[in-house]
């Protein structure tokens, strides 16, 4: 039933086949064509403003108050790209594989491959627009190393590259704001996907200032909404990350993959009190220098400097000792987990790890680390209290990236026709693990490179179609759908906030859901989010009126987590190996790395919407490996 | 900690605002000042009130999203500091907290704290990008471009857009920001093409949106939380008149 449209020919050849054969729309014809973006952020407000150089007119929507404030502002370490400054043996194929495996073979073989070929486009791209990557004495650009790699791959503007990458969209954005290419929607959520004769046709918006809802028609609908980690409550998100608009099309017939593939960051802060709504992310970077232990003790209680040298547990050097503490990810995660779960962790709830720079500042000195991390020590400090450069720092794993999403194929169409999703809405190229600083690569490469050959491919076919406008009794609908929710949510007059619900909902999926489950946990899960849900539809409480109401907001937002979380526990069941982020108890060898089980298992799950209370229909995209090897992915 | 708060309330842009008095008690020092202002919002719904109506986002200082009047000064106490990394140990127990929205002509009130700061981006609009649209960039290391003013196009180009620049000053001027944009571009190899007529177009509408002129009172840097310095005002002048001369 899903076809994922792998174009034919070699790997290295597929996207140059693609673009050889896709459809033009000529000049002419692009300005009678409307394209509804969603979303912001890099993907977003690339794909935008691309389309918009092309000549299509776009609308384009953003909760924030302003398109540059979108979360991808907040990644910090770098964007990947194999330009092989550094000589250092990359190239285009090895980036391919590295991101392969460090997905945990559960990726499309020609999907990365394409990500691995745009990213040279990208870095050329965004220098042209002013973004100041990092670089050395003699005006070439800088490179430095990220987890899970051997190379230098990763391009960086000091600790903000999301932030510099994003001003480069943005303004790009705005360039086509003033040439009337774009109208931006600011203080806008989308609530719903209209569609018409089963394509997408349009979306309900809900203005957040007024709190009017508006309907508004397109050739062709794009969410590039972002990641759905905030599910967690605590996590690196920014506060108004949602699923809802991809949860919202998902319930309209849009399948979602790769659901419970969340990755938690080894370096955040660690929680520290009940009221906290934020785990900060401290760069990954930082674990090029810094080197992570713990007590060899559990419970020991000693000032940390005071622990001598043998009784420190280096366990990244000692489980990992060719990756050590650059190992990626989810691998660095679950190994703070396991030494926490085993009473070794450290700080005030003994739920931390430290991240020590003492070594580093001995051989390379003060001033060169300073010079490397200094924003990110400064932001220790105005966050703890506490300077770095005198003791470890405390870190923590937290909900990080969703590597799932809604599932497309290549050309980044979902599975309802007319609706794309980008960037990290999707599910695509990162398999079960994302590798750092491959996720500003994706949103961007979506955005600017490949969703403005593969939509005017799709629009091609929709030149004749009957013109749609917002009269036609498919938006009356779904307004009035989305009327009846919000009026629901104002009438309950319940006991609880919004945020007690998330925050119940966070819990439950940090402990059942999270690092690791089993089969028993994610039962238990589905079992008391159903009781959550229930709850939260009757004793739901919000105040304010429809005009700006940030209670409003929240609750639409948690009411689609809800339901997600359920899914995200379906999909973890279902799925009886460990894989990437994916770590089911029951699948572990001896010395607890995961257990993969390609014979079984090697396929994308797309799961469809079956109806509130219902449980999901799987259906089963076959993974074909024909260039790669599978094999055991060892950091060891 | 117990805090007695004074918030601006205001329901939407027409109606006149006033300050209202709470007391917040079971502060902890470790919590952000946006997290007690959860704290207290979260009391008003079980009380069912209307909440205290905010910005914020990242929460980690990125976004630009939050930023309100505290005790008078943009983004509170500290300087370098976005008002969501502000945190509690910066206030002493029995305090009294004065909060209000980012005010300026330019920024009308929504609601509470909630400001309209469309007219940074409409300034951005007029010019502050350099037009490179996507696929026409030659490979990236065929113009090297020395660390030196790397960096420095970096150090305007941090800003965050959080408006604090113009909530301080006393003409509401958005000098800082404007300038910001026009340092960061016209310091670049990349960005010298259109320098003259960007910072003509970016001026006059920074002047449209209704932000005041800088009179050099430099109190903007004191609270950006960038820490961007004036310097770049001096350079959009210059910029601005170098450009006027030149005009054909």
């Amino acid at each position: 039933m899903i076809d994922a449209k792998i174009p034919e020919g070699n790997l290295a050849d597929k996207w140059s086949n693609y673009k050889d054969s896709s459809k033009l729309i000529n000049p002419a014809n692009r300005k009678k064509l409307d394209i509804i973006v969603v979303g912001t952020g890099l993907a977003g407000s690339s794909c935008a403003a691309t389309l918009a150089e092309q000549g299509y007119n776009i609308k384009s929507f953003c909760f924030q108050d302003s398109a540059r404030r979108a979360h991808s502002v907040a990644a910090q370490g770098g964007v990947n790209a194999a330009k092989n400054y550094k000589n250092d043996g990359d190239s285009v194929y090895r980036m391919f594989y590295d991101t392969i495996k460090g997905g945990d073979f559960r990726s499309r073989e020609a999907n990365v491959y394409r990500l691995a070929e745009c990213s040279l486009a990208l870095i050329d791209q965004a220098v042209a627009q002013g973004v100041p990557f990092a670089r050395e004495y003699g005006g070439y650009l800088n490179n430095r190393s990220f987890g899970g790699v051997q190379v230098s791959r990763t391009f960086y503007a000091r600790g903000q590259t999301g932030q510099q990458l994003m001003i480069g969209a943005y303004q790009a954005l705005m360039r086509q704001v003033s040439a009337g290419k774009v109208k931006t929607y600011t203080r806008h959520e989308m609530l719903d996907l209209v569609m018409v004769d089963g394509k997408a046709r349009g979306i309900i918006a809900r203005n957040l200032e007024t709190g009017e809802i508006e309907r508004h028609s397109a050739n062709a609908v794009v969410l590039a909404t972002g990641g759905y980690g905030k599910v967690y409550y605590l996590s690196t998100l920014a506060m108004g990350c949602n699923t809802s608009a991809i949860w919202r099309a998902h319930k309209k017939g849009a399948l979602m993959s790769g659901v419970s593939w969340i990755q938690f960051h080894p370096t955040c802060l660690p929680q520290i009190g009940e009221t906290q709504s934020k785990l900060t992310l401290m760069s990954e970077s930082l674990r090029n220098d810094g080197r992570i232990w713990v007590p060899k003790k559990a419970g020991d209680d000693r000032v940390l400097n005071d622990i001598p040298e043998e009784e420190r547990d280096y366990y990244l050097e000692r489980r990992y000792p060719t990756f050590g503490n650059l190992s990626p990810r989810d691998i660095s995660s679950r190994a703070a987990k396991e030494r926490i779960d085993a009473g070794c962790g450290v700080g005030p709830m003994k739920n931390a790890v430290c991240l020590d720079f003492s070594k580093a500042i001995k051989e390379q000195g003060l001033t060169k680390i300073e010079e490397k991390y200094g924003n990110l020590f400064r932001m220790y400090d105005k966050i703890n209290g506490v300077d770095a450069y005198k003791e470890p720092m405390l870190i923590s794993p937290a909900a990080h990236f969703t590597m799932g999403g809604l599932w497309v194929d290549y050309n980044l169409m979902t599975t309802i026709p007319g609706l794309f999703a980008l960037g990290e809405a999707n599910f695509s190229d990162h398999g079960a693990n994302r590798l750092g600083a491959n996720s500003l690569l994706q949103s961007c490469v979506d955005g600017y490179f490949i969703a403005p050959y593969t939509i005017p491919n799709y629009l091609s076919g929709e030149l004749k179609a009957e013109k749609v406008t917002t009269d036609h009794p498919a938006f009356a609908e779904a307004e009035k759908v989305v009327r009846e929710q919000l009026e629901r949510f104002l009438n309950l007059k319940g006991r609880f906030s919004a945020d007690h619900f998330h925050k119940t909902l966070g819990k439950l999926l940090y402990d059942k859901c999270g690092l690791s489950r089993t089969k028993e946990s994610l039962e238990q899960a589905i079992v008391e989010i159903k009781a959550l849900k229930k709850s939260f539809d009757h004793e739901l409480k919000i105040t304010g009126d429809e005009q700006v109401n940030s209670e409003l907001e929240k609750a639409g937002r948690v009411s689609d987590f809800l339901e997600l979380g359920e899914l995200m526990c379906y999909d973890a069941l279902q799925r009886e190996e460990s894989c990437g982020a994916h770590f089911r108890e029951e699948y572990q060898t001896a010395d607890g790395e995961a257990v993969r089980n390609d014979e079984d298992f090697c396929y994308v799950s797309a799961w469809e919407w079956k109806g509130e209370g219902k449980q999901p229909e799987l259906h089963k995209e076959p993974l074909v490996f024909d260039t790669v090897k599978l094999s055991v992915r060892s950091y060891k | 900690m117990k805090l007695y708060l004074k918030v601006w309330r205001q329901e939407n842009r027409e109606s006149k605002g006033d300050m209202v008095s709470y007391v917040v008690e079971g502060i902890s020092e470790h919590m952000s000042f946006l997290e007690m202002l959860d704290l207290l919002n979260e009391r008003l719904i079980q009380k069912g009130e209307r909440v205290i109506e905010f910005d914020h986002d990242c929460r980690e200082g990125i976004c630009g999203a939050c930023g309100m009047m505290i005790n008078g000064r943009a983004h509170g106490p500290l300087s370098g500091t976005t008002t969501c990394q502000l945190h509690m140990r910066s206030f002493k127990d029995g305090e009294t907290v004065y909060i209000e929205p980012f005010r300026a002509a330019a920024f009308p009130v929504l609601r509470d704290l909630k400001i309209d700061r469309s007219g940074f981006d409409h300034i951005i609009q007029s010019g502050g990008y350099i037009s490179a649209s996507t696929g026409q960039a030659p490979e990236s290391n065929s113009i090297p471009i020395a660390h030196e003013t790397t960096e420095a196009a970096f150090d305007a180009a941090a800003c965050i857009g959080c408006g604090a620049c113009v909530a301080t000053c006393k003409n509401s001027s958005a000098a800082l920001f404007t300038s910001a944009k026009i340092s960061h571009l016209v310091l670049l190899p990349q960005g010298k093409l259109e320098a003259a007529d960007r910072v003509i177009k970016m001026v006059s509408q920074m002047d449209a949106e209704g932000f005041g002129h800088c009179s050099n009172t430099e109190a903007c840097e004191v609270e950006c939380p960038q820490e961007i310095s004036v310097l770049h005002i001096g350079r959009m002048n210059y910029q601005y008149n170098k450009a006027l001369i030149l005009k054909k």
